[in-house]
């Protein structure tokens, strides 16, 4: 049943984006959401920040500069991932390389989003997430361990974080959702549509219509 | 039995698995999705995946599909756009393929997913409903347990008619005292955000209650279900009521004669209990709430239209200095100025919050006898084609072309920049969309959130003004 990428551990640069509310529309801007593949979205992802409008690259912007142009991490301010559900926002992340996301909140679709596809969302203290923030724009490699559940920035101890245990199970073995569900639970999804059937029997319209 | 709020009733009546700690929130269940809305930009993807795996649709009767994000809405018929008309008809494709009901683009039941679902009775009571779109809220107004997903969620819920949920946290937000006539569900809920802020109601399923929204129309309860996702929350609630099922009544997909009543009669049972206890209370009195302008790039950055733009060198709170600062280098606004009084060059009147028949009502009342101010490009987008033609009926279109607005047909338009209208760099928009992120409505414009009233207004006057001062 594995499909995406297991995820153990991984060590790299963080990008460093202090500002909250970085919603979807940023991250994946709605023109490109045309496009309806799901691979080649990182030379999207951030787009009206990364370019100017003829296409080059705005100076200072930190995707913009090394050795944080494929970050392994994003830590950003509250309410990243906001806004729209789109997916296209983690899978633009995804392209570029990004493995798991640091924020004090994260948009909760946007949180789905990312345990669907190999991301993990961190949410964190915003004390311990300013403290990062400024590791991060130092340069200091980051190592998130899912399988001990920290994350360690640069020389700092380790710090935890929570997250559930079946979607770090999954994560951890790259299963796919769908097929897990089918497999352990398509028995009780029958039983539960047999007793919603007798009263709520106005949900099957295909019982009248067939 | 403990008494239980409305989420809470609706999270367990649909509950498949406890998946750890389901019984409170923070915890898991595997939820069982009653019904599924489909548009043409979040769907490609699901449909990719179940073609992969060879998997067909548990059961293809309780999805509903539509175009409305991606098409134009000057026309019907043509597309110019190649990657737009591909990407319509990849979903026309993928509608037959796996035998999912479709709402046609030159249909009389074509319209934004959050205004036809309620419209065809597709949406009901006591329902969980999913949409690859955030604004999947709306559809609370109706007692259901409606929130958005993303693609791959979307893929599993055809596949399985079931999805892991975590078990939201409770908020009651309780509405009192009187409003004035020109304060809509669009001014609460921007007063709202503006309160709690954007992320204030993150992790919480928000019930909206109180006898201001007993009073309300179905509209504006949609309204404000659908600014929740706004304050951070998947979930906007209210209660079903009398209201609720005169709505409802009669609507095709809606249960029918006796049937109906055996609905009614369970529908009626989905009231938070007396007791029922909220993680969080918030109570706004409308007396106190004026009409809403947004002045920044977050729609929690939202003031009375009376009030002037914020000076950041008087905000002690470093992030929201910032924030501030950021925001207003993008709308291109002066400290302190009045927010009245600012030139507006385009006006958008729609969206899934704003493009029912009471919002273009409330819009053709302002711009009855007037005319749309030299220089402003102003659009009036019905929110579907059922709203459109009940205008036209109304002739409500003949007074809004007359003022000068251009009368449409239906679709997301201006709300989202993915389609042939948006806002060129620097342009200031006066909107009833839900979204003033930056580039929401075309890179580098700017957007103005407010009520129709408050649009139709500034539409007449050029610039910013008090819908108050427009009514006889
Ligand atoms: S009108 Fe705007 S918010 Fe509503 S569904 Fe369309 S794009 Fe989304």
């Amino acid at each position: 049943m594995t499909s995406l990428t297991p995820f153990t551990t991984v060590t790299g640069h963080a990008a460093a984006m202090p500002e909250e509310n970085i919603d979807t529309d940023i991250i994946f801007p709605a023109r490109f959401l045309l496009l309806t593949a799901r691979d080649g979205l990182g030379r999207h992802a951030f787009h009206d920040r990364r370019y100017h409008p003829d296409g080059t690259e705005v100076a200072g912007y930190v995707l913009n500069a090394e050795p944080f142009r494929a970050p392994a991490v994003i830590v950003a301010g509250a309410n990243f991932g906001s806004g729209s559900s789109r997916e296209q926002a983690v899978w633009a992340l995804q392209g570029l390389g990004v493995r798991a996301v640091i924020a004090p909140a994260l948009g909760e679709i946007f949180h789905n989003n990312c345990l669907r596809n190999g991301i993990v969302p961190i949410i964190l203290p915003p004390a311990t997430v300013a403290a990062m923030l400024e590791a991060a724009a130092a340069g200091a490699p980051f190592t998130v361990d899912l399988e001990g559940q920290t994350v360690t920035a640069g020389k700092a101890d380790p710090v935890p974080f929570a997250i559930a245990p079946e979607r770090r199970l999954a994560l951890l073995n790259g299963w796919d959702e769908t097929d897990l569900v089918l497999a352990r639970f398509e028995g009780a999804i029958a039983a539960f549509e047999a007793g919603q059937r007798r009263i709520q029997p106005w949900l099957y319209p295909e019982d009248t219509t067939a | 039995m403990k008494p239980r709020t409305l989420y809470e009733k609706l999270w367990d009546s649909h509950v498949v698995a406890d998946l750890g700690g389901a019984d409170a929130a923070g915890g898991e269940a595997l939820l069982y999705i009653d019904r599924h809305i489909v548009h043409e930009v979040s769907s490609p993807q699901s449909f990719v995946a179940l073609r992969a795996r060879g998997r067909r649709l548990r059961r293809p009767e309780t999805h509903l599909a539509v175009a409305d994000h991606a098409i134009p809405t000057r026309q019907r018929g043509t597309i110019d756009d190649p990657l737009a008309a591909s990407q319509i008809a990849e979903l026309e494709a993928n509608v037959r393929e796996f035998a999912v009901p479709y709402a046609a683009l030159d249909g009389p039941e074509q319209g934004i997913v959050h205004v036809i679902g309620p419209e065809t009775g597709f949406t009901l009571p006591g329902t969980t409903i999913v949409c690859g779109d955030s604004h999947t809220t709306t559809h609370g107004a109706f007692g259901a347990l409606a929130f958005g997903i993303g693609a791959s969620e979307q893929s599993t819920v055809m596949a399985a008619q079931a999805l892991r949920q975590t078990r939201a946290r409770t908020m009651k937000v309780e509405l009192v005292g009187t409003r004035h006539p020109l304060v809509f569900a669009k001014d609460i809920a921007l007063a709202l955000i503006a309160r709690i802020g954007a992320n204030g109601a993150v992790g919480h399923a928000v019930e909206y209650a109180g006898p201001a929204v007993s009073a309300m129309a179905m509209a504006e309860r949609m309204t404000l279900c659908n600014m929740t996702i706004e304050a951070g929350s998947r979930i906007g609630l209210v209660a079903p009521d009398e209201t609720t099922y005169a709505f409802i009544r009669g609507r095709r997909l809606a249960p029918q004669g006796e049937l109906f009543a055996r609905a009614c009669a369970y529908w009626d049972t989905l009231r938070s209990d007396p007791g029922a206890a909220y993680d969080r209370h918030v109570t706004i009195d409308l007396a106190e709430i004026e009409p809403q302008v947004s002045w920044g790039t977050s729609p929690n950055q939202t003031l009375p239209v009376s009030a002037r733009v914020p000076d950041p060198a008087q905000i002690t709170e470093p992030s929201q200095r910032r924030e501030a600062e950021k925001a207003l280098a993008y709308m291109g606004l002066t400290p302190g100025a009045p927010l009245l009084g600012t030139p507006v060059s385009h006006v958008f009147i729609g969206s899934c919050t704003n493009g029912r028949i009471e919002d273009l009502r409330a819009a053709a009342a302002i711009a009855l006898g007037r005319k749309v101010a030299p220089g402003v490009r102003a659009i009036v987008v019905p929110g579907s084609m059922a709203t459109r033609a009940a205008a036209e009926r109304e002739g409500l279109d003949r007074i809004l072309i007359e003022a000068g607005f251009e009368w449409r047909f239906s679709g997301c338009s201006m709300c989202v920049a993915m389609n042939d209208d948006r806002l060129s760099p620097q342009d200031r928009c006066a909107s009833t969309s839900n979204r003033n992120f930056e580039g929401r409505q075309g890179a580098g414009g700017r957007t103005h959130l407010m009520s129709p009233a408050m649009a139709a207004a500034a539409a007449i006057a050029g610039h910013i003004a008090d819908a108050r001062e427009y009514v006889a």
